[in-house]
């Protein structure tokens, strides 16, 4: 939460001089158009808008994050192929966050000073939205953020494509108890911002339900030895694990979970996760994950009409053995609605676009249907699925309604 | 007498060396790029600091350190605390649960700064942690290696470790450090808002003085008797030890010595970047800021310079060029240089430029001697 006023944009005052200070003939072509959509100052041509793509494509986010490139790259050839925003084609120019925060800061700045895009789609990391949110404010930018996270946050530049903490904890929970009878939890997650808040909202909402925690234990990233806290997961046998383990150490925490004898197909103990999608099964193996549930808002098994053409395009772009996580699915969501908002506002103007933001709704999203609410994250559906064999979920599991999102939930810091 | 002294400080190749690099800082880098890439600029040239400590302690002293990031993190974490703290007043953190302290403290259930966090309010205690923390650990560090004669590679690989463990500390102890995210949003120094453009220019300059006044020191205690001591002692340390000296008070010196340049530079990286983070510190980039001094010329104050700026320009060309590739591109530029050019940039520059120089240089003289 920013509570700094904004800070004139000299650059835009710059370019507008620059403007006037072309040849007749330039002005004239160049002051119709860009009066017809308020494009000042913004890398805005008669027939192409630029947006930035910036996320991980080396180090140890790679992994990650390709696949919200991929779904980010595929949203903009489809607009384009469907005529574009406002009758312009979208060019995007994509940097290397490198896995690396001030690398990040730095692209985020390139992108904005020098190629002055209209819009970023990009970051993974908690610690990477950090380095570039600062930026995003100092020029006025406008970040499309597609990972599930933390909350506590709530910025004029950033739309959380994503879920934040509540949309995906408080209905797991209300679920792991309404349908499974779960009174007991063990939380277990990586040491860093994400596991910490969400487990401390877990338990808030635990306690509020009258229900349990026996445990709660951290471990760092990249961490590979689980075998301590799995004894002590069985002699306080809860009811359910409720982990947000990320990354690589998923790998290790599910073959040591099976060679220690817990069963997830049995459900005893049943296992909760926030933070396995279809891209993390990929590395664990399907056979060690058959009858882990995760709690998320999309899955690549959804049935619904949308999603069924979205895998397909998916598939088609970028091949067929690839799988499509949450937060590809939510990548994809970044462009679309980005144009969705610009063409209500008539306008590349970052300004106008964020005043049209609050309200835009997608009726094609792959999950169905999303809303942008005034707060910037978007009402989503809560899932829960069902980790199957070959590494996908059946859900079991879908909220009547839309989950309105609140990143600052009272009673629960 | 006084005279000779300071002529063999500064010979006039050193002189015209020293005002090429001061014309091409202060004056042709800044009027060819936009206040962005200045900014860049400046930050490349933060790791300059820390490659002249390369040239001194390695290049001259034979102490090859691989965990400069330490330093450069000693610094750049204090003078980060201190900003974080102007950026952390109760107003600005109305929302938190506890206004007042860092917000990064309150996602981790903090409610009371740390004691140690304390003496950071004062800008005073800040600039003094920046030279007095990295020279108390170089000390220590140092103390405990050279005194037992620890050297060569077991003291590369303990300062890799030592790199590694203060990372790993930093990440794990997030409520007090920021952990993996860093600590960020730095928006003031003393009121004055460092992220405005005509901040970033300032804080640029400020960079290049405190630049060239440290190649000046570097410059200094090379030429200095210590400076022929340390070479002496690299190339045969017995000998020097025989010689009455202790070796291990030089080593320890000039090793506190890099430290110091590292913390300015780290101090100057968070002023002018606007964050610290834990990657900045750990064995990749503690291995990086050698390869500047190598691709400079590990015996080359000016090298050190230069190739803190080309190695780092090429990583950002070539990463906006080729985002998916420049990893191989960064990787293929190294070996050719190590392959290629032993003595980095300096040697090309000493075998091939210096030589060609003289030529012109004689042969105008001569020209002037006939007339």
């Amino acid at each position: 939460m920013q509570n700094h006023p904004h800070q004139p944009n000299k650059l835009r005052r710059l370019m507008l001089k620059t403007m006037m200070a072309l040849p007749a003939t330039m002005l004239f072509s160049n002051v119709a158009t860009a009066s017809e959509v308020n494009s000042t100052g913004l890398a805005v041509t008669d027939d192409t808008v630029t947006v930035g793509i910036l996320h991980s494509a080396t180090g140890t986010m790679a992994i990650s994050e390709t696949g919200s490139i991929q779904a980010e790259k595929l949203a903009i050839e489809q607009i384009n192929a469907s005529g574009g925003v406002l009758g312009r084609q979208i060019k995007y120019i994509q940097e290397d966050g490198a896995s690396d925060w001030p690398t990040f800061a730095e692209k985020a700045k390139k992108l904005l000073v020098q190629d002055k895009v209209d819009a970023i789609m990009g970051c993974w990391t908690s610690a990477s939205r950090k380095a570039v949110l600062p930026v995003m404010e100092q020029y006025n930018g406008m970040l499309f953020y597609p990972t599930f996270y933390e909350g506590l946050e709530q910025s004029p530049n950033v739309i959380y494509t994503g879920q934040e903490a509540t949309q995906q904890i408080l209905k797991g929970i209300d679920w792991a108890k309404e349908t499974k009878g779960a009174k007991k939890f063990f939380l277990l997650g990586s040491d860093y911002i994400w596991p910490r808040t969400s487990n401390k909202i877990a338990r808030k909402h635990i306690e509020k339900l009258g229900l349990k925690v026996v445990g709660e234990e951290y471990y760092p990233l990249g961490h590979t030895q689980f075998n301590s806290v799995i004894n002590k997961i069985k002699l306080k046998k809860p009811d359910v694990i409720f982990t947000t383990v990320v990354g690589g150490s998923n790998v290790a925490f599910y073959k040591q979970l099976k060679a220690a004898g817990i069963d997830l197909t049995k459900e005893k103990p049943l296992v909760l996760t926030l933070s396995v999608t279809e891209d993390e099964i990929l590395g664990i193996g399907g056979e060690n994950v058959e009858g882990l549930y995760a709690s998320m808002k999309y899955f690549q098994s959804l049935p619904n009409d949308n999603n069924k053409a979205f895998v397909k395009a998916f598939k088609k772009r970028w091949g067929d053995d690839i799988v499509i996580g949450d937060v590809t699915q939510a990548a994809y969501l970044g462009p679309w609605l980005w144009k969705a908002a610009v063409e209500k506002a008539g306008s590349f103007d970052i300004d106008k676009i964020r005043k049209t933001l609050p309200g835009i709704e997608l009726t094609t999203a792959p999950e169905g249907y999303v809303k942008v609410h005034p707060n910037h994250h978007l009402w989503s559906k809560s899932r829960i699925g069902h980790a199957k064999k070959d590494g996908q979920f059946d859900v079991v599991y879908e909220s009547k309604e839309l989950i309105e999102p609140n990143p600052f939930p009272k009673g629960y810091q | 007498m006084v005279q000779t002294k300071l002529r063999s400080l500064a010979p006039k190749n050193d002189v015209i060396s020293f005002l090429i690099l001061a014309a091409i800082l202060l004056v042709a880098l800044p009027v060819l790029f936009d206040i962005f890439r200045l900014n860049l600029i400046g930050k490349y040239l933060t790791f300059a600091f820390v490659a002249l400590g390369l040239v001194l302690s390695w290049g001259l002293g034979g102490i090859l350190s691989l965990g400069q990031g330490i330093f450069f993190g000693l610094g750049g974490y204090a003078m980060a605390m201190f900003l974080k703290l102007e950026a952390s007043s109760p107003e600005n953190t109305q929302i938190q649960s506890t206004p007042g302290i860092p917000d990064f403290m309150d996602w981790n259930q903090l409610t009371e700064l740390p004691w140690f966090w304390e003496p950071f309010h004062s800008f005073g205690f800040t600039v003094f942690a920046i030279f007095a923390l990295p020279a108390l650990f170089a000390y220590i560090i140092g103390a405990a290696m050279f005194k037992r004669r620890v050297g060569g590679v077991y003291f590369a690989i303990i300062t890799q470790a030592i790199a590694a463990i203060l990372t790993i500390l930093i990440i794990g102890q997030q409520g007090f450090t920021g952990g993996v995210n860093g600590i960020t949003d730095l928006r003031t120094l003393h009121g004055w808002d460092i992220r405005t453009d005509s901040a970033k220019y300032v804080l640029y300059f400020v960079n290049v003085v405190l630049l060239l006044i440290t190649l000046v020191a570097a410059q200094y205690i090379r030429k200095s008797k210590l400076g022929r001591l340390l070479v002496a002692m690299r190339d045969s340390e017995d000998r020097v030890r025989f010689s009455g000296y202790d070796v291990s008070n030089f080593k320890i010196f000039i090793f506190c010595i890099a430290g110091i340049f590292s913390s300015i530079g780290g101090a100057m990286f968070t002023l002018q970047v606007g964050f610290m983070s834990p990657s900045l510190i750990g064995i990749v980039p503690s291995i990086e800021m050698v390869i500047f001094a190598a691709v400079g010329g590990n015996l080359s104050i000016f090298g050190a310079i230069y190739g803190a700026l080309i190695v780092n320009w090429a990583k950002t060309i070539l990463s906006e060029s080729y985002p998916e590739l420049w990893l191989f591109a960064m990787g293929a530029l190294f070996i050719a240089v190590v392959l290629a050019f032993p003595k980095g940039l300096a040697g090309i520059y000493e075998s091939h430029v210096q030589p060609w120089v003289d030529k012109k240089l004689k042969a105008i003289q001569k020209k002037k001697a006939e007339k």
